[in-house]
C-alpha cells in the first residue's frame, strides 16, 4: 500500500528502501511495446528500483501462452498484456486481479481520463476494472488521395459500403497493379473476422441473439459476408485469403490499393516517411455503414496481473507508469511524437505536439473510438460484450474456423452460403452450452 | 561406415554372452550401473509426458472453464474418431505425407544418380544440393510464402507473368513443393551413399555381359537400392507426419482445410478451443498410428544390418 502511494512519475523515494525487486512481463511484439521495452530500464527502473524482465512475442504465440499460464495457474508472470477480448472473460473466471482499488489509490493515475469504451471492455461484469489500457484502436477507412483526385472522386466524411464497392470499381487498375480495395482474408477470428464483423454488425447481422439462437447463416449475415467477399474477389489485393492486417498495411503502403478498412493504429506506420510512399497522401473516413450509424470496431491492448502474482504491488506501480499521462510524453520526447500508445486517454488529444504530429488521423481516430459501442454493436441486443467479436471463450474457436470457411470462399474454392451454414452448425453448439 | 560398426560389435556380443554365466550378479552390475542413470533420464523424458498425455486424454478438460476438469473415461476417444473434421485432417496429413515423400524419393534418386558421376566441381554442387535441408523450416516456409509463391511480388510470378495466387488456387501443392524441396536433399544422400557402396566389379561384370546402361540401372542397381530407398521413404514419412512450420506459415491449414493436417487441428484443438483432454487423445491417436509406422521403418534398417553383414 506504501508502494502503491508513490507509485507513477511523483514517485522517487521508493528506491531508498534499497529492496530491488524484479517483476516478470509477457507482452505482444507491436510496436509500441518494443519502445516501452527500450525506456523502462532508464526511466522507470531508476526511479522505482524495480527491474522489469520483458518477454516478447507475436500475437498469435503471445495469446497461446498467456492463455496456457493464466489458465493453468503457472504464474511465472507478474504482468502481461491482454486484449479487450480476454479481459471479461478472465475477469469472470477469477484470473486477474481487480486493479480499481489500486487505481483510485493511486493519486496521479486520474482514472477518470481513460476513454469511457475503454473502460468498459476492459471491465468486468462487477464494474471493476481489470486491465489497465496501454493504447486503443478502432477502425476507419483510409483511402489514397493522389489515386482519387486522379479519378475525380471525392471521399464522404461518412461513407456507405455501396459508396466503397463503387469506388473499388472505378479505382481498380489491374494492369497498374492498384487493387481498388484492401481487405483482410488470411483465416483467424482476430484477422478476417475483425473487419468482417463490423460489416455484418452494420449489416443487421448478428454472431447470436440476445437468448444466444445462433444467426450465422441469417438473410443479413450472408448478404453482409457475400458482399465482402464479392468486394475483395472483384476489386481486391492479389492473394486476399493470405493478406491480414501487415501484408494490407505492406499493400497500401506501397500505394498498391487505393482503400484499405482496417485498424486505426495503422496511422502511425502510415504516416511514417521512413516506412510508406502514400506518408502525407492519405485520407481517413469513418468506417463504412450500411444500416447502423457508426461501424468501428473497438480494442485495447492492456497490462493485467495474473491473480497468481507475489508482487501485486510492484506490478501496479509499472502498470500504472506504463498507462499514465507521464509515459506519454516520455515516449513523445524521446522517440517521436507520432508514436505514443494513443486512443486511451482524453489527455492524449489535447497535447499540442501530438495534435501536431497527427493531424491527419488524431480527431477521427478519437471520434471513432467514443462511438463505437461494445454492448450494443448492431441492430439487436446482443447477450455478450464486443464490437468485432463475440465475448464468450468459444469464440476464439468458433471464429477461427468459420473464418477458414470464409477464406476458402474468398479463394473461390467454396461457396459463402455453405461456408456460413458450417459455421451455424458450430455457433449451434456453442449456444447449446449457454441456454441452459 | 554401417558395415564397420556392426563388424566391430560382431565379435563383442558372443564375448559378453560367454562371461554370462561365470560372471557373478555385483560384476554385472557394476558394468551396467554407470549406464543407469542415463536410463532413467531416457525413461523419464520420453515416458512421462506420454504418460500425462495418456492421463489427459481420459479427462474432460476446457482450459478456459475453471473447474471443469472430470475424467470422462474413453469418451474423448470417441469424439475424435467420430470428428468429420479430424477425419478430413486425417486424409491431408496422408495425402501431404506421401505426395512428398514420394517426389522427394524419386527427385533425390535422380539427383544422387547425376552426383555419382565424377565431373568438375561436384563437391560444390553437392554442398548447393544439401543446403535447403539446412534451412530451419520455419524460414524455409517463409522463403516460399513470400519469396516465391506472393502473387505480387513472388518468384513464380515474376518469372511466368501473371498474377496466379498459388497458394489459394493449388494450396495442398505449395506445401508440398516446399516440404519436397526441404526433403529431397534428405533422400539424395541417402541414395547416394548407397550408390556409392555398390561395388565396381558388378557393375563391370554387367557390362562385359553386354548390357547396356538402362539394362544395368534397372536390374543391378535399382534392386541393390532397393533397401536404402525403403530406408528414406520411412524416415521421410516419420518425420514428414508432424509437418507443422509449413502448413502454420504458409497456409493456416486453409483455404478452408484444405491443408489441415493432424498436427495444425491439434494445435487448433489446444490453443483456439482449449480442450486440452480432446488434443491429449488426438495426440495419442497420432503416436499410435507413428508407432506403426516406425515398426516398419525398424524392420527395414535391420534389414539392411543383416544385409551387409551377410556380405
Amino acid at each position: 500500500m506504501t508502494l502503491a502511494a508513490c507509485s507513477g512519475a511523483g514517485g522517487s523515494g521508493s528506491s531508498s528502501d534499497g529492496d530491488s525487486k524484479t517483476i516478470t512481463a509477457l507482452m505482444v511484439g507491436n510496436p509500441q511495446m518494443e519502445d516501452i521495452a527500450k525506456l523502462t530500464a532508464d526511466a522507470f527502473t531508476k526511479e522505482t528500483g524495480i527491474t522489469v524482465k520483458f518477454t516478447i512475442l507475436p500475437e498469435n504465440e503471445l495469446r497461446d501462452k498467456v492463455t496456457q499460464d493464466v489458465a493453468t495457474q503457472g504464474g511465472q508472470y507478474d504482468v502481461v498484456t491482454i486484449g479487450a477480448y480476454e479481459a471479461p472473460i478472465w475477469a469472470k473466471n477469477g484470473w486477474l486481479h481487480e486493479l480499481s482499488s489500486y487505481a483510485d489509490k493511486d493519486s496521479g493515475y486520474d482514472s477518470a481520463d481513460l476513454l469511457e469504451p475503454m473502460v468498459k471492455s476492459l471491465s468486468g461484469e462487477d464494474g471493476n476494472l481489470y486491465a489497465a489500457p496501454f493504447y486503443g484502436e478502432s477502425s476507419f477507412l483510409m483511402w489514397n488521395k493522389e489515386l482519387f483526385a486522379a479519378k475525380g472522386i471525392t471521399m464522404p466524411e461518412r461513407p456507405t459500403w455501396q459508396q466503397v464497392a463503387e469506388f473499388a470499381k472505378q479505382l481498380n487498375d489491374k494492369r497498374a497493379g492498384v487493387a481498388g480495395i484492401c481487405l483482410r482474408g488470411l483465416p483467424g477470428w482476430g484477422e478476417v473476422f475483425a473487419p468482417l464483423t463490423t460489416v455484418v454488425n452494420t449489416f443487421g447481422g448478428t454472431w447470436f441473439e440476445k437468448d444466444w439462437t445462433p444467426k450465422v447463416n441469417s438473410p443479413e449475415f450472408t448478404q453482409a459476408t457475400k458482399f465482402y467477399v464479392d468486394l475483395v474477389r472483384q476489386y481486391g489485393e492479389a492473394g486476399a485469403s493470405q493478406a491480414g492486417f501487415t501484408e494490407c498495411l505492406n499493400t497500401f503502403g506501397q500505394g498498391k490499393a487505393a482503400m484499405w478498412y482496417d485498424a486505426t493504429s495503422a496511422a502511425g506506420t502510415l504516416e511514417d516517411a521512413s516506412a510508406s510512399k502514400v506518408a502525407g497522401k492519405v485520407g481517413y473516413a469513418y468506417a463504412p455503414v450500411n444500416k447502423t450509424r457508426s461501424s468501428g470496431w473497438l480494442w485495447a491492448w492492456a497490462w493485467a496481473m495474473p491473480k497468481t502474482t507475489k508482487q501485486a504491488d510492484a506490478a501496479w506501480q509499472f502498470i500504472s507508469w506504463a498507462t499514465g499521462k507521464e509515459y506519454e510524453k516520455l515516449v513523445g520526447e524521446k522517440l517521436g511524437w507520432s508514436r505514443l500508445p494513443a486512443g486511451k486517454r482524453t489527455s492524449t488529444y489535447n497535447l499540442p505536439e501530438y495534435k501536431q504530429s497527427a493531424t491527419a488521423f488524431a480527431d477521427i481516430t478519437l471520434k471513432a473510438i467514443e462511438e463505437a459501442d461494445p454492448t450494443n454493436p448492431g441492430l439487436q441486443p446482443r447477450p455478450a460484450l464486443g464490437v468485432q467479436f463475440v465475448g464468450i471463450p468459444e469464440f476464439a474457436d468458433l471464429g477461427t474456423k468459420v473464418s477458414q470457411e470464409v477464406a476458402s470462399a474468398i479463394a473461390g474454392k467454396t461457396s459463402v452460403e455453405k461456408a456460413l451454414a458450417d459455421g451455424q452448425k458450430l455457433a449451434e453448439t456453442v449456444a447449446e452450452k449457454y441456454r441452459k | 561406415m554401417s558395415s564397420a560398426a556392426t563388424l566391430e560389435k560382431a565379435p563383442v556380443r558372443p564375448a559378453t554372452k560367454r562371461a554370462g554365466p561365470a560372471a557373478s550378479r555385483r560384476d554385472r552390475w557394476s558394468r551396467r550401473a554407470p549406464l543407469l542413470p542415463a536410463l532413467i533420464f531416457a525413461i523419464i523424458v520420453t515416458q512421462v509426458p506420454f504418460l500425462v498425455t495418456l492421463y489427459l486424454s481420459t479427462l474432460s478438460w476446457n482450459a478456459l472453464r475453471p473447474g471443469s476438469r472430470e475424467f470422462t473415461g474413453l469418451s474423448n476417444y470417441a469424439t475424435v474418431l467420430s470428428d468429420g473434421r479430424l477425419r478430413a485432417a486425417l486424409l491431408n496429413t496422408v495425402v501431404l505425407t506421401a505426395s512428398a515423400v514420394i517426389v522427394s524419393v524419386l527427385l533425390g534418386l535422380g539427383l544422387a544418380i547425376l552426383l555419382d558421376r565424377k565431373f568438375p566441381g561436384r563437391g560444390i554442387v553437392r554442398t548447393l544440393l544439401i543446403t535447403p535441408f539446412l534451412v530451419m523450416p520455419m524460414a524455409a516456409a517463409l522463403l516460399w510464402k513470400h519469396a516465391i509463391y506472393n502473387p505480387a511480388y513472388g518468384l513464380i510470378n515474376g518469372v511466368l507473368g501473371g498474377d496466379t495466387d498459388w497458394v489459394s488456387s493449388y494450396p495442398m501443392v505449395a506445401v508440398v513443393a516446399t516440404l519436397v524441396w526441404q526433403w529431397t536433399p534428405f533422400m539424395m544422400l541417402i541414395i547416394l551413399a548407397g550408390l556409392q557402396s555398390q561395388s565396381l566389379e558388378t557393375l563391370e561384370a554387367a557390362r562385359v555381359d553386354g548390357a547396356t546402361g538402362w539394362q544395368t540401372f534397372l536390374h543391378v542397381t535399382l534392386p541393390y537400392l532397393r533397401p536404402y530407398l525403403e530406408l528414406s521413404a520411412l524416415l521421410g514419412s516419420i518425420y514428414l507426419v508432424q509437418t507443422f512450420d509449413a502448413v502454420f506459415t504458409i497456409t493456416q491449414g486453409g483455404p478452408g482445410t484444405a491443408t489441415t493436417n493432424l498436427p495444425y487441428e491439434i494445435y487448433l484443438t489446444t490453443f483456439r478451443k482449449f480442450e486440452y483432454g480432446e488434443a491429449a487423445a488426438a495426440g495419442v491417436v497420432v503416436v499410435i498410428g507413428t508407432i506403426v509406422v516406425a515398426t516398419f521403418a525398424l524392420r527395414v534398417i535391420s534389414g539392411l544390418f543383416k544385409m551387409e553383414v551377410s556380405r
